[in-house]
């Protein structure tokens, strides 16, 4: 009666084998090693957080941060930025109209030209950004609709473009290069940039289209099949224009082979999908004269734009950005006021610590002394 | 005769099954009984092989996937994984089939290693020559060969190839030694008996003439059990029929021992033995954490749903317009398009399911597994504890330590007082000769007995003058005061059994005359005295049970030729019976034994273990509340309670006891106890000092307080009343407890309202069910046999080893598990949530915010090991200090790491660190300027910048948590992140060809290249952390815990909170 549970555990399943040799008998000789590991006893560091040691680190944490905190805000301070919405939802705006005439069929392009004054003169570099507000650029179907290997070179994917590219992935029976929701939707409008002197005088401010992508998206992950020397326009040979397009993908920059298919930078930084539905793009870079005159100075320019790009049906929003950069990029005030944000804290918990370290810790040390 | 025989063989196969299911025939050599020859039909038994390998090769694969995924996480993950396949997921499938693949995987290795480890097993003993009798000659076998009915010849240390009926031995008596060790760890031998008729069947060639068929039941796992009857043929005689019982038969696994050889025939073979049928059950306990855990993942689970539900929601409502929906510039497939809305809702919703299915931890099962399985090396290595056996801590409030802790151990001495007036010399040595299972015949040599009581009685004769001499052909030599000796027969034994509490034996003296000796429990000798100094004996028992001895009875009775005859009678009547045996057996016991005249009394000290008190005491201070369960007298008891220091001299004793329940009602008895607990209750809220109760109940009065009344709301209060008073006593001793008794009190104990934690600790075979019964066995390797380590969760030498095993590992393990489970949750939750947030960036599209490399590995390689490693050898205070203070066990009992404000709170922190991770890169991301060449960064970044944030920060916090930073903690933890950083240099550092996508290419370069990414990632690790900082430092210093004191007073010792808990090493199996 007494065994009439008699079980055994599943990781003695294989005993019944032992029982046939006297396992019992086996085992019982295995005296532990004394060694420190098997003893838990390896020697180790054991802080403790207590107010005690964790006071010095949070006025070191303050002191330090708060600094950190205010170069960053003096620099993002500094960086000027000038940012004009050109997307003619307003009666008044310049662009109301090509607004609202748009339909991709129009073979005219349709212009408009945004006025806008510059009080400050821009000294060193200047960055042209395009910006698009409301555009999701990281909706999922649209990120996943491209293809790499295409894009990188690849002949088999060029005439056979990935799956993933449905429903841009052929017209007319022709597999369409580049493929994909995402080369499909390329911003095409044409923003230039002309200084009115106060002659009144219009001169063109030189914008360089070269730099403006990864260097190497530019010259490792997008290539032109068959490599960049070849005839592009053969090359292309049997494949169709994404059907947004006006041009083919050999046509986006005839004169430069370099910046051409592919390989194209305006294409390139297209491709490589914002975090968030609104969003800037580099477009254009401003260098600065070699002279001391600043590169942009003050006075009244004027933004031609070629209007293409249609964002009116998803209330989207349409911006051009200059903005100078500095060794932190472009004008972001957050990292500045959080890192002295931060430091503050620290400090102030630090010397709420300290008080409460001085009235309790004292009194909890007294107290154990008896005990 | 030959009809009768007949009709049983026609009305077996007639019968049908029942009779199959109810007994077996054997013949024994494969001869057809004499008379019936025709009837004789071989039957068939499965061979001699032993399986114990769970799979073939060509069953394995099916046979363990099938296996894997019965479990609930598994086939979870194979369910999301089929999903994936199948619907158009934001993840690719790889993500979750990866680890699913590597999980299954690992397992299947190890258990099909473990199975092949099984095979080699079985093969070696399928293979173990046998010798076989065949044709009056000795033949050499394979022993799977084997089959029943077969005769086999077994040599002295040879094994039993399989569940043998011995038919002769060597000895002439028939008798064979036999030792079991290996069976139930009963080391001392066990004498075994052929039945008479047919011992004298000494050689081959006799034992092949032998006609004789076994008639028994079929196979059962009982090893102590064994029902059956030999039908000896005899030429041109009617058959003698014989019983047989358990001390006929041989059991597989056992050892012969001290005979030089038997002759035996075949009864179970194969997978029918009774070894092979034990191992077919295993316990299955779930600690609390594992309750605890399992409560995590449905709350998790919950909000897995209704994030997905959510998000479904909150999509649809957002593209409700056609231009949100499918802008020029973002079109569907026709396919999409053509879809019912329905279809692709639900699609939607599987999708953002799969996207978030990472928050219920892929890889904490295993993780949990392993740190079951490893960890429990460290009390396996631990040299204080000086065991083998695996096991872990355990989670207790309430513990029930059992009768005994107060036991000796093999080498403790036993001090045998001697108490017998007027004895009969002779007639008690005959008792334990009986019993006694070995003895070594030299009249120099001391006596071993498996019960201390009968080397008391043997000791105390020989003593007196009376020296017990040996058993010989059933004749028991005592050589006495004159040097004489004196011969009794032996002729029945009446075994103890647990219920009658005594045995007897009828024995024959060389004068011709019949006694009947009975050795028992006081209480269940003296009702059947008539006659001998009862007063005297009962005030020596009684004095000596103060003392806190064992005692036992033993007295007489003389038969005449006429009352033995009767007697025998009645007994072999009982023994032949096939059906009910046992009833019937008692039934004539209890017929026979009575009137006996008091012959004396035995009393054996039972020395506490050594350090037992000390234990004890802990255990106390650790805030458990100890019962003994025992079934010794209500005195011997008490005083092991108060050697043991369970009971102080300061303790109130309330007594539920038969004697007081004679006197007054059960009612009355139980509500006056619990009236005086009470009243001490509420006076004690004013007073500081509070009266200490120890309640002792006996056996009786137990079953009378359990015992479903007629009125069925009496019984309950009767119940809720006695663990209100036992609930309010710091001890509760019971005494005069039957087995099964000790099991229902656990059992009691575990449904009483606070569901307490219970831990039942013992050493001998009647602790085995209240083991089982209970949260956490423990069985102590005792002396009287292993079955109570056997078939506990862990099993330790002595019981002083349980405080280190609470206290220390117990502690250790609790806190280890208990961190583990929450840091697994509050890392997947600071996996999860920020993608979650991103959905409401995304247009609520399923985009991933994450890289598939860094979804799949983030919890399988950048975040396991040093989580790990942490539930490994994390030792947030010192052995030394655990031991030395048990009042810190109080810190982690009731599972207080792993309760619904912790789980909050680490959820919360999972949940604040999210925001921060997502928020924190948002804000960053307003300009996506980061570099001084004005180049943007893309989405990929973006996450890359979370992702990298959130593997330092969920990585540094629990460097924060470790309080015991050795080498390898350094390694783990800074390799880790050293890790993530090679690895995203290389998987975005060049252009995978086998990827259909480059999306990772320089990303993580690319933002290395950027100082605000750098500033933001420490500005974001540290907001982060510091919240949890504070907490950790504002608790210790103004709500200090009695562990962080510990820590604090040690300046070089640890930190943080904890409980205690049991790991129940049932399943080792993997999974996640």
């Amino acid at each position: 009666m007494m065994a009439s549970n008699y079980n055994a555990k599943e990781e003695d399943g294989h005993q019944p084998a032992a029982i046939g040799h006297g396992g019992a008998g086996t085992v019982k000789n295995k005296k532990p090693d004394n060694t420190a590991f098997k003893q838990q006893r390896l020697p180790a560091w054991q802080p403790i957080l207590t107010a005690g040691t964790v006071l010095p680190a949070f006025f070191v944490i303050g002191l330090i941060f708060i600094p950190i905190g205010i170069g960053l805000f003096v620099t993002s301070n500094n960086i000027q930025e000038l940012e004009i919405d050109y997307t003619g939802v307003d009666m008044s705006s310049p662009c109301y109209n090509c607004s609202q005439s748009y339909s991709w069929n129009s073979t005219k392009p349709c212009l408009c030209s945004v006025p806008f004054f510059l009080d400050q003169p821009f000294e060193s570099n200047v960055f042209m950004y395009y910006g698009l507000s409301n555009f999701y650029q990281n909706h999922r179907r649209y990120v996943k609709s491209r293809d790499d290997s295409q894009l990188n070179g690849d002949k088999a994917s060029l005439t056979s473009p990935s799956k993933e590219c449905e429903p841009y992935r052929t017209s007319d029976n022709k597999p369409i290069a580049p493929c994909g929701a995402i080369a499909n939707s390329l911003f095409n409008d044409t923003l230039e940039l002309y200084y009115i002197d106060p002659n009144g005088s219009r001169t063109a401010i030189p914008l360089v289209k070269k730099g403006i992508a990864w260097w190497t998206d530019k010259h490792v992950k997008f290539r032109n099949p068959g490599g960049n020397d070849n005839n592009l326009t053969v090359v292309f040979q049997g494949t169709s224009k994404p059907v947004n397009w006006r041009k083919s993908v050999y046509e986006l920059d005839p004169s430069d082979p370099d910046n051409n298919g592919f390989i194209n930078e305006d294409f390139i930084v297209w491709m490589r999908t914002a975090a968030l539905p609104t969003f800037r793009k580099l477009y254009r870079i401003i260098h600065k004269k070699t002279n001391m005159t600043p590169t942009l100075p003050l006075g009244q320019y004027i933004l031609e734009v070629t209007y293409n790009y249609p964002v009116r049906s998803f209330e989207g929003r349409k911006r051009m950005i200059l903005s100078t950069i500095s060794w932190m990029g472009g004008k972001n005030p957050f990292l500045g006021i959080a890192y002295i944000t931060v430091g503050s804290v620290c400090f102030f918990l630090g010397i709420v610590l300290l008080i409460i370290h001085h009235k309790y810790g004292n009194r909890n040390h007294s107290a154990d002394i008896p005990s | 005769m030959d009809f009768s025989v007949l009709r049983n063989l026609i009305s077996r196969y007639c019968a049908g099954e029942e009779y199959w299911v109810d007994s077996r025939t054997v013949y024994i050599g494969h001869k057809e009984p004499p008379p019936a020859a025709e009837a004789y039909i071989p039957q068939r038994y499965p061979d001699n092989r032993i399986v114990s390998s769970k799979y073939t090769l060509w069953n394995f694969i099916p046979k363990n996937l099938f296996e894997q995924f019965r479990r609930i996480a598994n086939f979870y993950f194979l369910l999301i994984f089929l999903v994936q396949l199948i619907i158009d997921t934001p993840t690719s499938p790889v993500t979750s089939g990866l680890p699913l693949f590597f999980v299954i995987t690992v397992t299947a290795i190890k258990q099909g290693y473990e199975d092949w480890l099984r095979h080699k097993a079985d093969c070696s003993i399928n293979e173990c020559p046998v010798d076989m009798v065949q044709q009056g000659t000795v033949v050499r076998t394979q022993s799977s060969k084997l089959r029943v009915g077969d005769v086999v010849m077994v040599r002295e240390d040879e094994t039993f190839p399989c569940d043998l009926l011995l038919l002769s031995s060597s000895h002439d008596d028939g008798t064979c030694y036999v030792t079991t060790t290996s069976l139930d760890g009963e080391s001392s031998h066990k004498t075994y008996y052929a039945v008479p008729d047919t011992m004298d069947f000494k050689t081959e060639q006799k034992v092949d003439s032998l006609h004789a068929t076994i008639e028994c039941e079929q196979p059962q796992p009982d090893l102590y059990k064994f029902v059956g009857r030999i039908n000896i043929y005899k030429e041109r005689e009617d058959p003698i029929a014989r019983s047989l019982g358990a001390e006929n038969l041989l059991l597989r696994g056992a050892t012969l021992k001290n005979t030089e050889h038997i002759y035996a025939v075949a009864i179970y073979t194969g997978m029918d033995t009774k070894m092979a049928l034990n191992y077919q059950s295993k316990s299955q306990k779930r600690s609390a954490v594992e309750k605890s855990m399992n409560a995590f993942l449905i709350v998790y689970l919950c909000i897995l749903i209704s994030k997905a539900v959510i998000n479904t929601v909150l999509k649809y409502a957002w593209q409700w317009s056609v231009d949100r929906d499918e802008p020029w510039y973002n079109h569907r497939t026709e396919i999409d398009r053509e879809r019912h809305v329905v279809i692709r809702a639900f699609t939607d919703f599987l999708a953002f399911m799969v996207l978030f299915n990472y928050i219920i931890p892929v890889s904490m099962y295993v993780t949990v597994e392993m740190q079951k399985f490893l960890g429990s090396y460290f009390i396996a290595w631990d040299k204080d504890m000086y065991d083998e056996e695996l096991g872990v801590g355990a989670q207790v409030n309430t513990s029930d330590l059992n009768e005994e802790l107060g036991q000796e151990h093999e080498d403790l001495f036993f001090r045998a007082l001697c108490l017998c007036h007027t004895v009969q010399v002779k007639e008690e040595e005959t008792v334990d000769s009986i019993k006694r299972g070995i003895h070594l015949g030299k009249p120099t040599s001391f006596y071993i007995s498996s019960s201390p009581d009968e080397v008391a009685l043997v000791e105390g004769m020989k003593r007196l003058g009376y020296t017990y001499l040996r058993l010989k052909d059933s004749h028991m030599e005592i050589l006495n005061k004159d040097d004489e000796i004196e011969r009794f027969e032996l002729l029945h034994v009446l075994n103890f059994d647990s219920v009658r509490r005594r045995m007897s034996v009828i024995v024959k003296s060389s004068s011709g005359e019949y006694l009947l000796f009975c050795k028992g429990a006081d209480t269940s000798i003296f009702p059947r005295v008539v006659s001998g100094k009862v007063e005297q004996v009962r005030a020596r028992v009684e004095q000596n049970a103060v003392e806190g001895l064992r005692t036992l009875c033993v007295a007489y009775r003389s038969l005449s030729p006429v009352e033995y005859e009767e007697t025998c009678h009645q007994l072999d009547d009982a023994k032949l019976a096939l059906q009910d045996r046992e009833q019937r057996l008692a039934q004539a016991y209890d017929l026979i034994e009575r009137d006996f005249t008091l012959l004396g009394a035995t009393a054996v000290e039972d020395r506490l273990q050594e350090k037992a008190a000390d234990t004890i005491e802990s255990l106390q201070k650790a805030g458990m509340k100890v019962w003994v369960l025992t079934g010794d007298k209500m005195e011997t008891a008490a005083a092991t309670c108060y050697a043991s220091k369970l009971f102080r001299r300061s303790t109130q004793i309330l007594e539920l006891t038969k004697k007081r329940t004679e006197e007054q009602s059960l009612h009355d008895v139980l509500f006056d106890l619990s009236r005086t607990v009470l009243r001490q209750r509420t006076l004690s809220g004013l007073s500081v000092e509070c009266q200490d109760y120890g309640l002792i109940i006996d056996g009786a009065t137990l079953s009378a307080v359990l015992k479903p009344s007629p009125e069925s709301s009496g019984s309950g209060n009767y119940r809720e009343i006695f663990l209100e008073i036992s609930r309010n006593c710091s001890a509760v001793l019971c005494c005069r407890m039957a087995p099964l008794q000790k099991a229902q009190i656990v059992k009691l104990i575990k449904a009483s309202k606070e569901h307490p934690i219970t831990l039942a600790i013992g050493d001998g075979a009647n602790d085995v069910s209240m083991i089982l019964e209970a949260h956490v066995g423990i069985g102590i390797m005792g002396k009287e046999g292993r079955q109570a380590a056997r078939n506990s969760d862990y099993a330790i030498p002595k019981f002083k080893h349980l405080k280190k095993m609470l206290l220390v590992h117990g502690h250790l393990y609790y806190v280890r598990i208990a961190e583990l489970v929450q840091y697994f949750f509050y890392k997947n939750v600071c996996f999860i949530f920020p993608q979650f947030l991103y959905q409401f960036f995304c247009g609520f599209s399923q985009q991933p915010l994450y890289d598939t490399a860094y979804l799949t590995l983030y919890n399988i390689s950048f975040t396991s090991l040093p989580i790990l490693l942490y539930s490994l050898i994390e030792k947030h205070i010192s052995i030394e200090t655990l031991k030395r203070d048990p009042t810190l066990y109080r810190d982690v009992a009731k599972n207080s790491l792993l309760r619904w404000p912790v789980f909050l709170y680490w959820t919360c922190l999972g949940l604040f660190n999210a925001c921060i991770f997502f928020f924190g890169a948002y804000f960053l991301f307003d300009n996506t300027t980061f570099t001084s060449n004005g180049q943007m960064f893309g989405n990929w970044t973006f996450g890359t910048l979370v992702f990298t944030v959130l593997v330092f920060t969920v990585t540094l916090k629990l460097a924060l948590d470790t309080h015991h930073w050795t080498w390898i903690n350094h390694f783990v933890i800074w390799g880790s992140l050293l890790f993530y950083v090679i690895f995203s240099l290389l998987w975005g550092g060049i252009i995978w060809p086998f990827l259909n996508y480059q999306r990772m290419y320089y990303v993580f370069m690319q933002m290395l290249s950027s100082g605000p990414a750098w500033l933001g990632i420490i500005l974001l690790i540290t907001i982060s952390l510091l919240p949890d900082v504070v907490k950790k430092v504002l608790c210790r210093t103004l709500w200090p815990t009695a562990t962080e004191r510990a820590q604090s007073n040690r300046p070089c010792l640890t930190v943080e909170l904890s409980t205690i808990f049991v790991l129940t090493q049932s399943d080792n199996r993997l999974s996640f």
